[in-house]
């Protein structure tokens, strides 16, 4: 080995052991939050930090199905029990008559700080009347029995006024003492776990404690009633475990398929090993110096990255491949030319997808990059004088000039007229298909499978939580101010319900109302001597026993003098969690969130203008809305990604026209590649697939790997005395052969975004070949 | 968002169940029937008042309670529609309506309406299911929820029914219903701590 050779190789190796050891520090996440993008707007950026961190990404539904309702029952007690005691769990909520018992007695305790109608004009002489008046009637009603016990407290009816407030249909339905399904099938359990969301791990360990706990309940059981019970969990920390699962399981399974796929064809190509395990080091090397890129531009490496990697095998392992079938004249001058302008022009391709808002695209253009480069470099400084001693790759000239030959026999004017007339289709394709081309949808990326989404819908409706669509949002700097004008807003989103335009709406201030509002109710309780005053009046005309409202009187008093609710009163209740839920911390301040119930089915436009309407009337609160902002969102990454795309091919074309500096032969190499991306897109839409922001990358990365085999024609074409024509081609058909398989193989996963960028790259990169070979100039194919 | 009237709408519930059998029939089970002429009469009754099929009559409730000194009186009309809806309209002192379809309860007072689901509450189960089983002659279920006794004869007959559950039991003492026939005159509830109700049932209302 040369010192050059020696000096090379040393580089490699500490490059290697310092990117190792990056590597080995890095984090990995696989939660989805990889694919929600950075937004613009304020009402957007909460969406995203909401589906990011929000108190809803901590919960889990569980479910208990099969065996007879008490044993559910029984298991739902024994797993809340369970997960009470477990510090991993900030919130256990199953609807267990002691959990009802605590919130009851939360809501009577402090009922004159929660209640609407506690106002000075109501403990005067004529509202005390009027008030008592009401009970003494809905005590002589049926519910009059149940009523009863609470009247010499609560005469003036204030508890049920807040359970009125709550409206309807709030709460999973009962059975055997237990929430359950409404048709009584499933015991259900809402739990909050403590961990932040992003930390899949913990998340993780969670679902197993509550599995764990699950299995001990059972176990529990009479014998007899073990087999039929079924735990059922969903929720976002469910779903992170499960997609990083998948995530995980495809990365494996699909880079070892692809791994033994190349070994094979290089295998059956090269008949050598020496060559094949000198091909694989700079796809290896690549590999790794992507993923320590990708550490240290972004502090952890997302799971689908690794997904992605994949994708590098494709290009990287041509490198190897031009270098040892190509490799008859001198490497350096022949081959490694026109790998450096593949390299760059992919790097174009990727580079446009840096300034990505979805961090996973961003993360793939940055490894992808950094990559290409180090198997680009490997292959050019380090793998020449390492493979000195393997020439004994077969000879592919006999192959490549039956190539050659195939090529010259074809009737180029009849070729091109061919592909004019495919282009011509494809574009009409696209344009008859123009209003369908595109999904508008964020669901088209997500990883879970589709069982699961629909497992998670059903506990939902079960739950009687079905996905929210319309948020009222009260921000300020602090939580008061936030609580303050949630009031504000409570105000008039009111007037709303009683007129129907809304079902109903909830609020954090119904538990937890501004500090400024408790004082004003504290401040309307009369003292002690003045109440007694008031009542003895007040009671003139009504049958109430003289001396029967003392506890009424004590309560009073006692909450005069009481100290104000804070958030750590709630602690203990359901509505606690419930609070926290609808009180958020966001890089702006806090936000109370008040979700809107539609009576049934969508809101009437006139409605929806009326809830806009009073929504923003002060404080120019938003309103959103979650489906409409999630697809708007969506929709607007989506044009950035085509932009993108289009930017990364304008600067491919520049590239090449600095290059090669001739107009044509620029649009001999890039005509095939656009006729390409034309006809997989017009395939994908005729095959029944609408296109994902996925698609649009696999369209800008066929053009990267593509561009590879149009210039290889083109110098073919240009001086076809470097280097053999024969041996090119056939190192292109490999080349390609390999790349084809790499995202044939993604392909067929089971994670939506892989399989939509290998069914856009496989078929569109084998077309590039193709079309690179019919396009190219006789010249290419004339000479041997 | 998880605590609502559970309570007073189950009493609401139960409590128009049981008037709802004084328009329909009786809860005329007889776990517990001493002698063979009851048993026939009381298996007379209940052909009869299965036999009924709809029915629209005036009451009167008087409740009497130890913290007040003297007692509320309301006053309405009870509805009834084989098989299973019920219908309380109390007119005075205050209009309300309380309905009964399909294991469904929609309570109206003033603007508010409630929709209450029967399967989630549990210790209303037993008032349901008298009546109920009394109009699809569910004997199982009657001596299930209840102690029966039947005394008297078919035209003039009464009803003690004694919960056998124990936190029903809690509040309420028994249940007695009195008639003649298929009539029935009315339904009182005592109440473990000596308050009790009277429903009086008046005339048939015409339609």
């Amino acid at each position: 080995m040369s010192s050059a050779g020696r000096a090379g190789t040393v580089v490699w190796a500490l490059a290697v052991l310092l990117a190792a050891a990056i590597v080995a520090r890095a984090t990995y996440v696989a939660d989805l939050s990889a694919f929600l993008p950075r937004a613009p707007t304020a009402a957007q950026r909460l969406l995203v930090e909401q589906l990011r961190a929000g108190p809803a990404v901590h919960l889990i539904m569980l479910a208990i199905e099969g065996g007879e309702p008490e044993t559910r029952a029984q298991l739902s007690l024994q797993l809340a029990a369970r997960l009470r005691a477990d510090p991993a769990f900030a919130a256990v909520n199953n609807g267990d008559a002691a959990q009802l018992q605590r919130d009851r007695e939360f809501l009577l305790a402090h009922r004159y700080l929660l209640a609407d109608d506690v106002t000075p004009q109501r403990f005067t002489v004529d509202g005390l009347h009027a008030a008592i008046g009401d009970s003494l009637d809905a005590l002589a009603a049926p519910e009059g029995l149940l009523l009863k016990p609470l009247f010499p407290r609560d005469p003036t009816g204030e508890l049920l006024a807040i359970l009125d407030s709550l409206g309807p249909g709030a709460a999973p339905h009962t059975d055997a003492g237990v929430w359950s399904s409404p048709s009584g099938a499933r015991a259900l359990l809402l739990v909050q776990t403590r961990a932040a969301g992003s930390d899949t791990d913990a998340q993780q360990a969670a679902c197993e404690a509550i599995r764990r706990a699950f299995a001990a309940a059972v176990t529990a059981l009479p014998a007899a009633q073990r087999a039929a019970p079924r735990l059922l969990m969903s929720g976002p920390p469910v779903f992170a475990v499960e997609s990083r699962a998948i995530v995980k399981q495809e990365v494996l399974r699909l880079s070892a398929v692809s791994a033994v796929l190349i070994t094979v064809l290089l295998l059956a190509v090269y008949r050598s090993l020496p060559a094949l395990v000198l091909t694989l080091v700079p796809v290896l090397s690549g590999a790794l110096a992507g993923v320590a890129a990708v550490a240290l531009g972004f502090g952890a490496v997302h799971g689908i990255t690794l997904g992605f990697g994949v994708t590098l095998i494709g290009e990287a392992v041509d490198y190897s491949i031009y270098l040892f079938i190509q490799s008859g004249g001198d490497f350096r001058r022949t081959v490694w030319p026109t790998i450096r302008l593949g390299v760059l022009t992919s790097i174009c391709g990727f580079a446009a997808l840096l300034p990505s808002a979805f961090p996973g695209l961003a993360q793939l253009g940055l490894y992808s990059i950094a990559g290409l480069v180090a198997a680009a470099l490997v292959t050019r400084f380090v793998l020449p004088h390492w493979a000195q001693g393997v020439r004994s790759v077969r000879d592919l000239s006999a192959a490549g000039e039956k190539l050659v030959r195939a090529l010259a026999g074809l009737q180029r004017r009849r070729a091109a007229a061919a592909l004019a007339l495919l282009a011509l289709a494809a574009a009409a394709v696209l344009y008859l298909q123009r209003g369908a081309l595109f999904s508008r949808e964020l669901a088209a990326l997500n990883p879970i499978p589709l069982a699961a989404q629909r497992l998670d819908d059903e506990l939902r409706a079960d739950a009687g939580a079905p996905d929210v669509r319309y948020i009222a949002i009260a921000s300020g700097t602090d939580r008061e101010a936030a609580l303050a004008a949630a009031q504000r807003l409570s105000g008039r989103l009111s007037p709303l319900v009683d007129a129907g335009v809304i079902g109903s709406f909830q609020s954090p201030t119904r538990y937890l109302p501004p500090r400024a509002v408790q004082l004003a109710r504290q401040a309307s309780l009369p003292t002690e001597g003045e109440l007694r005053a008031r009542l003895a009046a007040a009671l003139a005309g009504l049958p109430v026993k003289p001396g029967v409202l003392e506890p009424f009187v004590a309560d009073v008093a006692a909450a005069r003098r009481g100290a104000t609710l804070t958030e750590a009163d709630l602690a203990g209740t359901s509505l606690a969690a419930a609070t926290d839920a609808l009180l958020v911390h966001t890089s702006a301040g806090w936000s109370a969130l008040l979700p809107v119930a539609v009576s049934d089915g969508d809101l009437a436009p006139g409605a929806l203008a009326r809830l806009r309407a009073a929504v923003a009337a002060q404080d120019g609160a938003p309103l959103l809305d979650l489906k409409a902002e999630a697809d708007a969102l969506y929709g607007g990454y989506l044009a950035a990604a085509g932009r993108l795309a289009l930017l990364g091919l304008a600067a491919i074309v520049v590239l090449l026209a600095v290059a090669l500096r001739s107009a044509a032969r620029v649009a001999r190499v890039v005509a095939p590649l656009v006729l390409a991306v034309l006809t997989v897109a017009a395939l994908l839409v005729v095959t029944h697939h609408r296109l994902t922001i996925l698609h649009v990358v696999g369209m800008l990365l066929i053009v990267a790997v593509g561009s590879n085999y149009a210039l290889f024609f083109d110098r073919s074409s240009a001086r076809p005395y470097e280097g053999s024509v024969p041996r090119t081609l056939a190192s292109l058909g490999v080349a390609n052969a390999a790349t084809v398989i790499a995202f044939g193989v993604l392909a067929f996963s089971r994670v939506p975004v892989l399989a939509d960028l290998g069914s856009t790259v496989a078929p569109g990169t084998l077309l590039a070949l193709w079309f690179s070979g019919l396009l190219a100039r006789p010249a290419a194919a004339g000479r041997a | 968002m998880n605590v609502r009237r559970h309570g007073p709408i189950a009493g609401a519930l139960a409590a128009l169940w049981l008037a709802a059998g004084a328009v329909a029939g009786p809860p005329v089970p007889a776990a517990t029937v001493q002698a063979d002429a009851p048993r026939d009469d009381f298996t007379a009754l209940l052909g009869l008042l299965a036999a009924r099929r709809h029915g629209r009559v005036s009451f009167t409730e008087v409740h009497e309670m130890a913290m007040l000194e003297r007692p509320l009186r309301s006053a309405g009309e009870l509805l009834y529609e084989a098989p299973d809806r019920l219908e309380k309209r109390t007119l005075e002192p205050r209009r309300e309506s309380l309905i009964l379809e399909h294991g469904v309860l929609t309570a109206q007072r003033g603007r508010r309406t409630h929709v209450l689901r029967l399967r989630d509450y549990p210790q209303v189960v037993p008032f349901v299911e008298s009546i109920r089983a009394t109009l699809a002659g569910d004997r199982a279920a009657l001596e299930h929820y209840f102690h029966v006794q039947f005394s008297g004869d078919l035209g003039h007959w009464t009803l003690e029914l004694v919960p056998v559950d124990a936190t029903v039991a809690h509040t309420v003492r028994d249940i007695r219903i009195s008639g003649a026939r298929e009539v029935i005159h009315s339904v009182e509830i005592r109440q473990s701590d000596g308050d009790r109700s009277l429903l009086t049932i008046g005339a048939e209302v015409p339609p």
